[in-house]
């Protein structure tokens, strides 16, 4: 019995948490891989879309509230993704238009597109706080729990329960869809497949006739479909705090170099790596292995590897060892 | 006369590298442009295929001007080129390279993907190999099934033998001779010039940016002048 | 290049004035605040510049070297908890070695398995866990103690009590040697990457501080670093000043902290003029022309037999330098320590925009830059408010419109900054102040 406790205190607390966040992590850093990938520039402003497109979604749930539309235990929110999808791809085909493409038309150095993309950041960033204002907002108003830990307590009779957040269900599920969908349109379709050729060998896609503006165009549309749906679970699991989004940045490209830069597949492991370790290295041990040891062989700390406080640091040392060690990544992607 | 390129200069920004050219040949036919290292042979080739602007001259290709439009425009008129190095799509397996060498196509690619099999039986075996993992001599097959793609009348190789083992490079100059024989007229850069000419029905040699001889293959071959100086003897 | 020293002329006097136009319609004491942290962001802009313009080189970790330069400030200045010492300081140091010992056995093991990676990163990575371990059983009986000794007051082993315009120097010498590290392992990267590096590395320093509380006291911070200057109170009491208040009229309170600050001024403005003449003298000499000739064109620089790592590696360790300055330096003025307050968009990506918009490849520009977009930093609200007051002036005042954009008048300082980044790098690339050109 000691292990089943232990097995599902696991999951509560490593297993099932991990996962959530290493979707979202995931989108996110599969959003950013496009970006680079297609345009060669590291887009800083990827985690301000995300907060874009959490905003609006949250605009648009307001008003479906405001007409009385609810599909509870389901969160609101979740209706309101399509039309806010649209609108942040909206948004990022407009930015590319003022401020990207005249940099691509006169070939500018990768690092200057980063400036430039701090310069979004920061613009997005003030026009996200001027619209919603920096407060925080919960913004789940539909069943909290998935599975409830008491009810699985009561039913198995054991001393640990195992719960699932509905926000953490949603975010499973979704992120299953919208990257099943990505990859068939990368591999499957003519025009995904035509991204992959321009990313893989610009002159020579040229040659074959493949449009550049289409296929920059169409990565925007992804990139801004991938933003807004990370940026609304994430404020869906957590909750809602324009400045958060800013810290997201870094374990988003820490999880898309980590997984091997450029490459998609990659970008999704290293979301799962980021998002474990992180856990797995500040998760206090103490109470997992008191079902699984005899107590004497325990000591009295918390038996943590790092305090909790180092959460996020995980990621931005895990990233600088890679960078370091195998700059190419656990997929080999582009080299550095 | 498939192509025709009368007295064009080209080069980078100020510099001109080719000057006062001309190049032509025959539907059907095989040419080859041979000359030492930085004789303006690529530049040359480039150029007519529009990926550098010409200074001067025109470029005809079947009676019609088309000195001053887009290489994309160049392949929907039938051109297509293989450029000398990453002349494949290397993460994409070789199926997906040649659909994408089709790529502006909109009905037949499947037919035209059964056809260049046929000629490129190798990669028919390799259909989904990442293109990566392909040895030299298959990868230089691909680029040239790519570039068959479009169907095009009229093929450019840069240096389609740089860098392969002279048993591939026979097996590719038969294969450059079979797309002929399919009725694509053939334009290369070669500097294996002495293989390149025995299969080409006209050769222009070329020597600081100057057209130094034009003839047949054979002539060039046996010419005493070209084979001391361009040839080694 | 005269129409260059013409431009300086202008835009410096044109900056003179805004700062003027502050003093009389804002208040003096404004103005100087201004003033002094325009200083401050100018040496940091001078930084970041030397990096960025006359190497190319990506730091995006200002942050981590600030937020050093400010804890060096409280370790020199602040005075020594001495029961905090006694619970364990000796040991906390012992720990600290024997953890570097191991740093340095598993660079030496390291390097011995040069050719192969697996040996190399099994036997590395175990001698640093131990290290790691050792460091931990060592030391965290002792931060506990050390964290729990009269955690309201002290709770941290607190400094060494000596003068704080000393620390300025020491922070220096403290940033170079951090930025000795990191170089070491991140400037063989490329820009892009550099960038993410740098920036993540600034973000575990800015933890490190945030979270050892016995060290920097964390996230309680530490207030009333001593001064340099006078404190009010003092002056207050002080015959000149009072024979000066009387004598022009002017209010005693309000005197003494002009005073105050005009003499922070002074320091730092002394500061600034040291290291902009130590930058023109290195970026005149046959070593800065050197590093420019690498940033042209570092594939023909490095065929020429420039060691081109080892250049890169100098001029990262002198603006961290620099940057490690600055930080210290407004630890001082702030006269506390809040590692909370450490955030990458004021502390890395403003000192970008400074030396962006200031024009890169030169000293001037840069510290025009940081002049100009600290001004503006602090200026937009009020800039803002009284734009949107404009604007809004046929609305009544109950309008719920005209409170909403009042009360979102803050947030127009991160659009503004956007705004002018943007700007600037499509309409002037080279910024206000072009880069010379020197042969």
């Amino acid at each position: 019995m000691d292990y089943i406790n232990a097995i599902i205190l696991f999951s509560n607390y490593i297993l099932i948490p991990g996962l959530s966040y290493g979707c979202q992590l995931a989108l996110g850093a599969l959003g950013v891989t496009l970006i680079y990938t297609v345009m060669r520039f590291s887009n800083f402003a990827h985690g301000e879309l995300m907060s874009f497109g959490a905003m609006i979604s949250i605009l648009i749930m307001w008003c479906l509230k405001d007409i009385g539309v609810s599909i509870k235990p389901l969160p609101t929110i979740i209706i309101s993704l399509p039309i806010s999808i649209i609108i942040t791809v909206i948004f990022c085909l407009l930015i590319d238009k003022l401020c990207f493409s005249y940099y691509r038309k006169n070939n500018s150095q990768s690092v200057i597109l980063l400036i430039v993309s701090i310069g979004v950041m920061f613009f997005t960033n003030g026009l996200i706080r001027l619209i919603i204002g920096p407060n925080d907002r919960n913004i789940n108003d539909g069943e909290r729990f998935l599975v409830k830990a008491k009810t699985i307590k009561k039913v198995f009779e054991l001393n640990e329960g195992l719960s699932i957040k509905m926000s953490q269900g949603i975010t499973i599920v979704i992120t299953l869809l919208l990257v099943t969908f990505i990859f068939w349109f990368l591999n499957k379709t003519k025009t995904g497949k035509s991204m992959r050729a321009y990313s893989d060998n610009k002159d020579l896609s040229l040659l074959s006739g493949i449009n550049p503006e289409r296929v920059i165009l169409i990565t925007w549309i992804i990139t801004g479909m991938l933003a807004c749906v990370a940026g609304t679970l994430y404020g869906l699991d957590k909750s809602y705090k324009p400045f958060t989004y800013l810290n997201l940045v870094l374990p988003i490209f820490a999880s898309a170099i980590v997984g091997g830069v450029g490459n998609p597949i990659g970008a999704i492991i290293g979301g799962f790596v980021i998002a474990y370790s992180e856990i797995i290295v500040t998760f206090a041990y103490r109470k997992f292995l008191s079902y699984l040891l005899p107590d004497n062989f325990l000591s009295d700390g918390l038996m943590q590897i790092l305090s909790t406080d180092y959460k996020i640091a995980v990621s931005f040392l895990i990233l600088v060892i890679v960078l370091i060690i195998k700059p190419t990544g656990i997929y080999k992607g582009k080299l550095i | 006369m498939i192509l025709n390129v009368s007295k064009i200069s080209c080069g980078y920004e100020n510099t001109k590298i080719v000057e006062n050219c001309d190049f032509y040949l025959k539907k059907g036919q095989i040419a080859s442009i041979v000359g030492p290292n930085g004789a303006g042979k690529s530049t040359a080739m480039k150029a007519i295929f529009g990926l550098l602007p010409l200074f001067e001259g025109k470029v005809y290709f079947n009676n019609e001007d088309i000195s001053y439009i887009k290489p994309q425009d160049r392949v929907l008129k039938g051109m297509s080129f293989v450029p000398q190095t990453n002349n494949i799509f290397h993460s994409m397996t070789v199926e997906e390279n040649l659909e994408m060498g089709g790529f502006i196509r909109k009905t037949g690619v499947k037919e035209t993907i059964q056809q260049v099999y046929k000629l490129f039986p190798i990669l028919l075996e390799k259909k989904n190999q990442i293109a990566e993992n392909l040895s030299g001599g298959q990868r230089q097959q691909l680029a040239f099934a790519r570039a068959l793609m479009t169907n095009p009348t009229f093929l450019m190789l840069d240096e389609p033998s740089a860098g392969v083992s002279p048993i591939i490079m026979d097996e590719l100059f038969k294969k450059i001779l079979e797309i002929s024989k399919k009725g694509v007229s053939v334009l290369m850069v070669e500097q294996n010039a002495k293989q390149a000419l025995k299969i080409s029905d006209i050769g222009f040699v070329l020597s600081q940016g100057k057209n130094k001889f034009i003839d047949s293959g054979k002539n060039l071959l046996s010419n005493p002048v070209v084979r001391e100086s361009f040839l080694g003897g | 290049m005269k129409n260059i020293k013409e431009r300086i002329w202008l835009t410096y006097t044109a900056m003179t004035c805004l700062l003027l136009f502050v003093a009389f319609f804002q208040s003096w004491n404004v103005a100087l605040s201004i003033l002094n942290l325009c200083i401050i962001s100018a040496i940091m802009s001078l930084g970041i510049n030397i990096q960025w313009g006359n190497s190319g080189i990506v730091n995006f970790g200002a942050m981590g070297f600030t937020a050093l330069g400010g804890l060096c400030a409280v370790i020199i200045s602040m005075p020594l908890t001495k029961g905090a010492w006694e619970i364990g300081g000796f040991k906390i140091i012992l720990a600290i070695i024997i953890f570097l010992i191991f740093i340095f056995l598993a660079n030496r093991t390291w390097k011995f398995y040069k050719n192969s990676p697996k040996k190399k990163i099994c036997f590395g990575l175990l001698i640093f866990l131990i290290g790691f371990l050792i460091l931990r059983i060592i030391a965290d009986p002792v931060i506990h103690a050390i964290e729990s000794y009269e955690p309201a007051k002290t709770g941290y082993l607190g400094g060494m009590n000596l003068p704080v315009i000393i620390s300025w120097p020491i922070a220096g010498c403290l940033a170079a040697l951090i930025a000795l590290l990191i170089g070491k392992i991140a400037l063989g990267l490329r820009s892009d990457y550099l960038a993410i590096a740098t920036l993540g590395i600034s973000e575990i320093i800015i933890y490190f501080i945030k979270n050892e509380d016995w060290l920097s006291r964390g996230v309680k911070n530490v207030n009333g670093l001593p001064r340099p200057v006078p404190y009010e109170i003092e002056l207050q009491n002080s015959a000149w000043l009072i024979n000066l208040s009387e004598k022009f009229d002017f209010s005693l309170v309000v005197m003494s902290s002009i005073t105050v600050k005009l003499s922070y001024s002074i320091l730092f403005l002394l500061v600034l003029i040291i290291i902009f003449i130590f930058l023109e003298t290195i970026s005149k000499s046959p070593w800065g022309r050197m590093m420019r000739a690498i940033r042209d064109n570092e594939v023909s620089a490095g065929a020429m037999g420039k060691d081109v790592k080892k250049r890169h590696l100098q001029v990262f360790i002198i603006g961290s330098a620099i940057v490690g300055i600055a930080g210290a330096m407004m630890t001082t003025l702030d006269g506390q320590f809040t590692p909370a307050s450490y955030q990458p968009i004021r502390y890395t990506f403003l000192i970008w925009i400074m030396v962006i918009v200031g024009g890169s490849g030169n000293n001037y520009g840069a510290v025009l830059g940081g002049f100009i977009v600290w001004f503006l930093w602090v200026e937009s609200e009020p800039l803002g408010l009284w734009l949107i007051e404009l604007l809004t002036s046929y609305l009544e005042d109950s309008s719920e419109l005209k409170n909403r954009l009042l009360d979102s008048a803050a947030h127009m300082r991160l659009i503004m900054m956007g705004l002018i980044l943007l700007i600037t790098l499509r309409f002037a690339p080279k910024g206000i102040i072009e880069e010379q050109k020197r042969i």
